[in-house]
Formats: C-alpha cells, sequence, structure tokens
C-alpha cells in the first residue's frame, strides 16, 4: 500500500469522554478508494469514534490527521435521519445544495457552479425527475438518496455514513448498497460506513474495523473472518 | 371607503401600519424556523421575561425597551442552551422561566403602579400609542433584522434541517443558533409594543404554520409566511379601527382565520 493517498489517519488515538477511554491505541488509515465498515454491538462505540472523524469530538491522545483536501470540513456526511426532517417543507434541491455550506465559504448565494454541480450528483443518483418535489413526501430509500447528493456536495472523495440502511426496506437497501458501490469502485470515493448490516458489510467492503468492548480489530475483510470477533459475527460465511 | 381614507390622515394610524408591517415581516421569517426546530414555545415564554423587564424599568422609571432589550437578549440565550442541553427537560423549563416572570412582573406592579393603562398596555399592546422615537427605534431594529436574516438565509436554513450535517461540514450551528436567538429576542419586544406579552407569540407562530400548509418548499414557505403576516396585520388593524376592538388581538384573529382557510384548503386538495 502506498502512502501518497492517505485521506484520514488515526495514529495511536484513544477518544472517549471525561478522560474515560471508549477507544484505546487505534490505529488505522483510510486511502483513496478505500471502503471501510465498521461494526459491532450497541454501546460500543461506533458513534463516538465517528464523531471524532468529523472533528466534533477531540481525541483524549493521539492524533487524527485529515488529507489537506478534506480539512476545513469538506467530509461528505451521511447523518441518522432526525425526527424533524420527516415534516420539514423543503424541495430536493434546496436540501442537496445546502451540502455546499461548508465553512471556507463565505458568501450568501449559491454559484452556477455549484448549481449544475449538485444537478449532476442528484443524476448520478437518479433523483435527478425529483428535484422539485417536497422533501417530506418522498420514500425512505429516495430520502437517503437526497441526502447522499447533499454529502457529495459537500465532499468528493470521502463519504461517512451513519447506518444509513436503518428504516429502509429490504429492496431499498439493496439500492442503497448498489448506489455506494459504484461510487465506490467508478467514481473512487472512498467510504466510511457504521453498519448493523454484518452481511453487506462483508460483500463489499475491502477493511473492517470492529468495536469490542475497549479492545477493537481491523483488518482486511479475510483477516477479519479469520479472527475471533469475525468468526462469532461474520457467522456463515467463513 | 371615505372611512377608510380618513383613517391614514391619522399620523398615529400611519405609525402604526409603519412599525407593524416591518415587525410582522420580522416576527414571520423568523416564525418559519423556530416553528420547524420546535422552539415555538421559546416565543412564548420570552414574551412574559419581556414584560416582567419593561414592569420592572416602569417601577423604577427607567426607560422601558433599553432595559427589556438586554434581559430578554440573556433570556433568549438562556432558553437556547436549556433546550439543546435536554430535550425532555426543555419545555417544562421554559414554562417555570415563563410564569416567574410574569408572577414577577405581576408582584411588581401591585407593589408599586397598581393596574395602570401602562401595565395594561404591556399586556395587550399599545401600537397607536408609540411617539416618534418609539418608531424610529423600532424600523431601526427591524430593518436590521431583517437583514441579518436575509444574510444566513442559507446557512439558517441548513442548520434548521440538519444541525448534526452542518456540524460536520463546518458551519458554526452554535453561532448560528445564537444569533437566531437573538433575533428573535430583538422581535418579540418590538413584537410586544404592538400585540402585547399575552399575544406575540401567536405573531411568530401563526404565518408560519399557514404557510407549511400551503406551501412544499423553504423559500415559498418563507415568502409566503412574510406575505401572510403583513396582509393579516393590515386586515387587523383595519378591522380595528372600524369597529373598534384591540388591534393585537384583531390581528392574532386575523391570523386565525387565514390559519383556518389554509387548513380547509388543504383538506379540500388531499380529498
Amino acid at each position: 500500500m502506498n502512502d501518497k493517498n492517505i485521506l484520514l489517519e488515526c495514529r495511536d488515538v484513544s477518544l472517549g469522554y471525561e478522560g474515560q477511554p471508549v477507544w484505546e491505541h487505534l490505529d488505522f488509515a483510510v486511502r483513496s478508494g478505500d471502503y471501510l465498515c465498521i461494526v459491532g454491538e450497541n454501546g460500543s462505540g461506533k458513534s463516538t469514534l465517528l464523531k471524532s472523524l468529523l472533528g466534533l469530538l477531540k481525541p483524549l491522545q493521539g492524533s487524527i490527521t485529515m488529507a489537506p483536501s478534506l480539512s476545513a470540513g469538506a467530509i461528505g456526511y451521511l447523518p441518522q435521519q432526525t425526527r424533524a426532517q420527516k415534516d420539514f417543507p423543503a424541495t430536493v434541491s434546496e436540501v442537496v445544495l445546502s451540502g455546499f455550506l461548508s465553512a471556507r465559504k463565505r458568501r450568501f448565494f449559491y454559484s452556477g457552479a455549484e448549481k449544475s454541480q449538485a444537478l449532476m450528483n442528484m443524476g448520478k443518483l437518479g433523483i435527478l425527475e425529483l428535484k422539485d418535489r417536497c422533501y417530506r413526501e418522498l420514500s425512505g430509500g429516495q430520502q437517503q438518496r437526497v441526502l447522499l447528493a447533499r454529502a457529495l456536495c459537500a465532499a468528493g472523495e470521502l463519504l461517512i455514513l451513519d447506518e444509513p440502511v436503518t428504516g429502509l426496506d429490504p429492496a431499498a437497501a439493496q439500492d442503497l448498497y448498489r448506489t455506494l458501490d459504484y461510487l465506490n469502485k467508478k467514481e473512487g470515493i472512498a467510504i466510511v460506513m457504521v453498519t448493523h448490516d454484518i452481511r453487506n458489510a462483508l460483500q463489499s467492503a475491502t477493511a473492517i474495523l470492529h468495536a469490542g468492548q475497549r479492545q477493537w480489530f481491523y483488518g482486511s475483510v479475510d483477516e477479519y473472518l479469520a479472527s475471533p470477533y469475525g468468526k462469532r459475527f461474520g457467522g456463515g460465511r467463513a | 371607503m371615505s372611512l377608510l381614507l380618513e383613517m391614514f390622515t391619522y399620523p398615529f394610524i400611519l405609525r402604526a401600519f409603519i412599525v407593524g408591517i416591518l415587525v410582522s415581516l420580522c416576527a414571520a421569517v423568523l416564525g418559519v424556523p423556530l416553528v420547524l426546530k420546535r422552539y415555538s414555545m421559546i416565543g412564548d415564554g420570552l414574551s412574559h421575561v419581556s414584560f416582567g423587564a419593561l414592569v420592572i424599568a416602569m417601577a423604577c422609571g427607567w426607560a422601558p425597551l433599553p432595559v427589556s432589550i438586554p434581559v430578554v437578549i440573556v433570556a433568549a440565550l438562556f432558553l437556547l442552551r436549556l433546550t439543546e442541553r435536554s430535550r425532555i427537560g426543555a419545555d417544562a423549563a421554559i414554562a417555570v422561566v415563563s410564569a416567574s416572570a410574569l408572577a414577577i412582573g405581576v408582584v411588581v406592579t401591585s407593589l408599586t403602579t397598581g393596574m395602570t393603562t401602562d401595565v395594561d398596555s404591556y399586556m395587550f399592546g399599545s401600537i397607536l400609542a408609540m411617539d416618534r422615537s418609539d418608531v424610529i427605534l423600532s424600523v431601526v431594529l427591524s430593518v436590521s433584522v431583517l437583514t441579518l436574516f436575509l444574510l444566513c438565509y442559507h446557512k439558517l436554513f441548513a442548520i434548521t434541517f440538519d444541525e448534526n450535517f452542518s456540524r460536520a461540514t463546518g458551519v458554526k450551528v452554535s453561532w448560528y443558533n445564537t444569533l437566531l436567538a437573538v433575533l428573535t429576542a430583538l422581535t418579540i419586544v418590538l413584537g410586544m409594543q404592538m400585540c402585547g406579552a399575552m399575544l406575540i407569540s401567536s405573531l411568530v407562530i401563526f404565518p408560519a404554520l399557514t404557510a407549511m400548509r400551503l406551501f412544499k418548499s423553504f423559500r415559498s414557505v418563507m415568502l409566503c409566511a412574510a406575505v401572510l403576516s403583513v396582509v393579516c396585520f393590515c386586515i387587523g388593524l383595519t378591522a380595528s379601527y372600524l369597529v373598534s376592538t384591540p388591534v393585537g388581538a384583531t390581528v392574532v384573529l386575523a391570523d386565525l382565520a387565514a390559519f383556518l382557510s389554509a387548513c380547509g384548503l388543504q383538506r379540500l386538495r388531499r380529498r
């Protein structure tokens, strides 16, 4: 592996709240084109890790470094949906365009280039014909695509997804996985995804990070399946 | 008709129109994000705090607006922190703050001046009794509220729609929340003169609720709320002149009528 295109790197990182570490001595890197799935039981610190990757939580120890192209908050993030969004009056284009509001830009209006970029991202995700529809009237799967298009507007190199298929029916979930595969393989976008859906994670991921009680495992899918974590968690596929 | 024309010959009615239209605009545009962020109760709490502050200022013989504006801004920031910390305790906390402020106001009133017309005007508004300096202050403040709001429109949309995403992309969410709270505080204090402490929160909430029933994009909801709010104010003020009812309450009734017709329209559309 070459070190040239590292997007995100954790070196000897400890994370936690009020001095109580949840993660200790965490070492891993995300390179461009990677597909990393973060799995583990509830309460094992997956969302803590995600917060620190997004720069919302300072590590207790160690360092999390970002490629210069990603710093200043230009990360494509797909959060879990909130209750307030269920009855929010906004069109799909309004939501997608809001992805451009990162910290660096101090302008008050969207530029023409941003508008065409937004249309292109909607096209990639197959939601172009929905652009004037109201967000709250879309199905769960369509809403996730809208949020994914917004994430692409924020950054074109790395997407961080927080349990993207939660609440989707199986068909919509498969659709979303196919879209992510496409973005990863064809567009070369690195993906970091927290998920409970271990079976699909094993299918498409290039690397797995497993969170346990104050322990962790990081490696390729094959290494994971051979490890004690993978044998217990990964079930039938080994 | 001649009665309507005659109305505009009174300078105090003209003043009421100018201030009322500007304050209605502020209240309507701020109302949309406040309602969507589930902050409606903050407006209500602030109006009671504002009442308490005005009464105390009056009892001490200070100028009412310069005293109440900073007090209400501090209260707005405090209520905002409460809401951010815990979702569950927030509405109870706001109820406690607003009831306490109202109680303090009432006790101070009875200990000092008693129920005078001034107190009544803080409760229910006195837009027709504004003098020149009140008008100038109101115009300056509401124009600055509107300008700041328009400049931050896209960011406010983003943090209202999805705070977590905005935070992750580096938008200073708490800064914009604070801005929203300060703008709300200013609007509430200005609206107190128009509708009084008891009714001002409806001026913030009604146009947003009505517009959300009629339109589907954020921008059209915003525009609709602004237009509705101004129209309802003008209808309310005119009606109150024609049938001699209190201005604030008449405006709120006009807003209620608009809301009910929007509900009816929505039901018809669904069929």
